[in-house]
């Protein structure tokens, strides 16, 4: 019998009952492949007594899976998931209320309003757009510095963009044309801009990568996306337009019902210091918490300005009717082209 | 004397029934076992297309909502048209290939069984990579495009041609694998025609592989949203509209509605399996003797260049995506580089993950296949009015219809619920095994089938008037007789595992991130090649496994097999 048992624990069949110093902390997590090992280890130096084991992937997927798993949740925090899917879990209790120690210094925008909080902003990610100045060059289009610039004839049939239902990246870029232009401009802007669309993706990173590889000339995505691309060879700008992004940002949540409540504050409240926001600003140009200067490279000095005045909790609230509006203009009729 | 008889006969009837009891017990096995493994999650899911978000009782209210849609009608037609063009177009194709393999005396034989296989082999992602390489905007054969763009029905077709082609080669050729040589000779003492004995002997003698295979391929086009996702661009299928009420507006109610509507096709496929049943016809009699085909070059040639031609599409296809693995970036920077393969660069499981699918993959393999090959035994030399066989057919066949995305949600729902004790296998190796077995039963359930059916339940009856237990019987004969299926299942088995996403994409917990899930990731992230690479040490290690399996199968059919001879 214990060699049966040992012999599964082998190959891993079961869980090993080795003993552990350090509480371990299973981490829910959007993040980029590239920006886990960073801040594992910067988090692990700091909390000496807590290990994080990561478990990363798509906004949608990891979204779908936290809410699945709502009844018997398996990870102890979310670092780094959308806003918008925090606050879905927040409207379906999910999130376990605690407020870090220093989140009040957060931008009172980019945290939770409840008192003790659920949710504190790390980062912000806006909507961009991805040009690639090869194919540019080649079909004669123009550099647009403004989302109205993507109106122009020129671009008819050379744009693509995430279907906002099936992308978060979608649905962040029409939020930010809503609370941008008000909602009726935005629906005129997007029944011209759907003129230009060659086609809505099912996938949010599709459209900057697809434009990388010169499949089409302009994808509508979000900023980070770009450096990775840039790094390998590809002929891309990102362009951030000047007339108003945008813009979603990466949270923290301790998940209700954590078997390691007390390590997960320290986590917590390490994802809200000093040192946590500079690891952040390596990668993003908008922090959460201010008087930190982001380190990364290529963004505009008035970058912040650029950023639309958002109220997330409102365009939460109301994310399901512009989700179906969208599908009814868009969506029941787009044949492919 | 009378009495004499009277105990002989109660000296028989026991052992008769000892077997049935054992298959009867079998089947009751398998009939829990599937009700764990499949139905109950289903279910848990599925139960959540009557309720809302809070997890009330709403009735058929999500069901109005989503008939409501417009975009419903389209996407059901859609989904039905592309199924039935590429099933039309599969079917043929494999039929003809596999006859080749099975019904002729062509050269490299064993060549064309692992080239079949490429397809599966690798993750969808490298013929999507491919077809975009191949015929996208910067494609190099764009050309041939005339204009067109891959980026919808066409493009979702021409895919699904090349992913559904060896599951239906598989089946189909282990229908044709087995046949007996005497209805040929009769045929040809009979002076019939080549024509008609094509049609009166091979294609009934075949008949339920095809039947199976269409089943299959239709239903597999159907549920897969992998292609249309990346392919399809705004062509919405059903596959698609799961997906995106699953991901992309995390409404796992309206998820399970959609996922219930894409169960009618398992319900059609199940039917249509029944029939079929009915009308089949043992192929493989206990005084058959194996029909060896003879060489002839009419019908050789033309078999060898067919299946030549085929293979050099399948090879092409692959071969793009493999050189794509050594680039730097395509298409503006082709020089070729290693550095791809370096995985910890680009994700932190790194070639872990490699190891870590090999294992899943074995003991997928492995479990899976004497699962399946035993319970679908059972069903098809048990007691033929058990009331168990009725309800295990149905199972069986219901996996095919299920999205992997909804298989995996209904995983989380069942296992991680708090009152379920089997939720210490959640986060674990052996959920992801589970799920796999489960997730591909239906083809090897298929092949097994297709596999025992060749064979005439007289072998049984003999054994059993002689007095030989079954399990003998099971042993001797019909296990050496369906090895070679039995191989076939095995290697489908262990290549699926080390190709899936869709579900375990949900299941892989901190350590037990899968070498598929990687090349998504990677893919996502924006490295193309790094994803390319993944996808081609994935290939190579179910190419590897392919090979082991046509070089055993091959030993051992010299060994065991001469009696075929």
């Amino acid at each position: 019998m214990r060699f049966i048992l040992l012999a599964l624990a082998f190959l891993g069949l079961v869980p090993s009952a080795e003993a552990q110093q350090r509480t371990r902390l299973t981490v829910y997590t959007a993040l980029e492949n590239e920006q886990l090992a960073p801040f594992k280890q910067a988090a692990e130096a700091a909390l000496r007594d807590v290990e994080i084991a990561w478990v990363r992937d798509s906004t949608g997927v990891i979204t779908a899976r936290l809410i699945a798993e709502k009844a018997n949740p398996r990870a102890d925090l979310v670092w780094g998931l959308s806003v918008f899917s925090l606050l879905q879990m927040e409207a379906q209790d999910m999130l376990e209320p605690y407020t870090p120690r220093g989140a009040e210094a957060l931008r009172s925008n980019m945290r939770s309003a409840r008192s003790p909080m659920t949710w504190t902003g790390m980062d912000a990610f806006v909507s961009a757009i991805c040009f690639n100045t090869v194919v540019a060059q080649q079909r004669n289009l123009p550099r647009p510095t403004t989302w109205q610039d993507l109106l122009d004839p020129r671009f008819r049939g050379q744009i693509v963009m995430p279907n906002p239902n099936s992308s978060g990246t979608g649905f962040l870029t029409i939020a930010g044309w809503i609370a941008n232009q008000g909602e009726q401009n935005a629906w005129n802007f997007m029944d011209r801009l759907h003129e230009n669309i060659q086609q809505y993706t099912h996938s949010g990173s599709a459209p900057c990568n697809n434009a990388a590889r010169g499949e089409f000339g302009v994808g509508l995505s979000f900023d980070m996306r770009s450096v990775t691309l840039k790094n390998q060879g590809a002929p891309i700008d990102i362009i951030v337009p000047s007339d108003g992004v945008g813009f979603d940002l990466e949270a923290t949540a301790i998940m209700r019902g954590t078997r390691n409540l007390e390590a997960a504050k320290r986590l917590a409240d390490f994802t809200v210091s000093h040192q946590a926001a500079e690891l952040y600003g390596r990668y993003y140009a908008m922090l959460a918490l201010p008087g930190v200067e982001p380190t990364v490279r290529g963004y505009p000095a008035e970058f912040a300005q650029r950023l639309v005045n958002a109220n997330f909790a409102e365009i939460a609230a109301a994310r399901e009717r512009l989700l179906a509006e969208w599908q009814r203009r868009y969506d029941g009729k787009s044949a492919p082209r | 004397m009378n009495r004499a008889l009277l105990q002989n006969l109660t000296v028989v009837r026991p052992k008769a029934s000892a077997d049935e009891i054992w298959l009867r017990l079998i089947q009751a096995i398998a009939l829990l076992f599937l009700a764990i493994a499949l139905a109950l999650p289903l279910l848990s899911l599925l139960l959540r297309a009557f309720e809302d978000q809070q997890g009330s009782f709403v009735g058929l209210r999500n069901f109005a909502i989503y008939v409501t849609t417009p975009s419903l009608v389209r996407s059901a037609w859609n989904s039905l048209w592309t199924a039935l063009v590429t099933t039309c177009v599969v079917i043929p194709l494999a039929f003809t290939y596999a006859y080749g393999l099975t019904r002729s005396c062509m050269a490299g034989k064993w060549l064309f069984r692992a080239v079949m296989l490429l397809p599966i082999l690798a993750p969808s992602l490298l013929p999507a990579l491919s077809l975009i390489y191949l015929f996208g905007n910067q494609g190099m054969l764009r050309g041939l495009m005339a204009g067109g763009s891959i980026y919808g029905p066409w493009g979702i077709i021409g895919a699904q041609i090349f992913y559904c082609f060896p599951a239906a080669a598989i089946i189909i050729s282990v229908a044709l694998s087995t046949a007996d040589g005497r209805l040929y000779e009769a045929a040809e003492a009979l002076k019939a025609s080549r024509l008609r004995i094509f049609l009166t002997v091979t294609l009934p003698g075949a008949m339920y592989g095809l039947v199976s295979a269409s089943v299959v391929v239709f239903t597999l086009v159907v549920t897969d949203f992998g292609i249309p996702k990346v392919i399809g661009g705004q062509f919405n299928v059903l596959a698609t509209d799961v997906y995106k009420q699953v991901v992309g507006r995390q409404d796992l109610n309206m998820g399970a509605v959609v996922g219930l509507v894409l169960l009618i096709p398992a319900v059609l496929a199940f039917v249509l399996d029944r029939w079929a049943h009915r009308k089949r016809s043992a192929t493989l009699t206990g005084r058959a003797i194996a029909y060896r085909p003879k060489p002839r070059r009419g019908r050789d040639i033309p078999a060898l260049l067919f299946c030549l031609l085929v293979a050099i599409a399948l090879l092409g296809i692959v071969a793009v995506s493999v050189w794509g693995s050594f680039i730097r970036f395509w298409p503006y920077n082709l020089t070729l580089t290693l550095d791809n393969y370096d995985f910890t660069r680009f994700d932190t499981a790194g070639w872990q993950a490699v190891w870590l699918s090999v294992k899943l993959s074995l003991i997928t393999a492995f479990v899976g296949t004497a699962l399946i090959f035993i319970i679908a035994y059972s069903l098809e030399r048990g007691p033929p009015r058990s009331l168990l066989a009725a309800p295990l057919r149905f199972l069986a066949t219901i996996p095919l219809a299920v999205p992997g995305l909804v298989l995996g949600l209904a995983f989380i729902i069942f296992f991680n619920h708090p009152a379920n004790p089997l939720g210490i296998i959640y986060g674990t190796l052996t959920i992801l095994v589970l799920n796999s077995i489960i997730h591909f039963y239906t083809v090897g359930h298929l092949t097994a089938v297709t596999a025992i059916r060749q064979l005439d339940p007289e072998f049984e009856a003999v054994s059993a008037s002689l007095h030989v237990p079954i399990w003998q019987t099971f042993g001797r004969v019909t296990l050496p007789i369906c090895l070679p299926a039995i191989l076939e299942i095995l290697v489908f088995l262990f290549v699926s595992a080390m190709t899936t996403v869709s579900a375990v994409i949900f299941l892989y917990g901190p350590d037990t991130k899968p070498a598929s899930v990687s090349v998504v990731h990677m893919d996502e992230a924006g490295q193309a090649s790094a994803a390319a690479a993944m996808a081609c040490v994935i290939l190579a290690i179910s190419l590897t496994a392919k090979l082991t399996e046509l070089t055993v199968g091959g030993l051992f059919a010299r060994f065991t097999f001469a009696w075929r001879r």
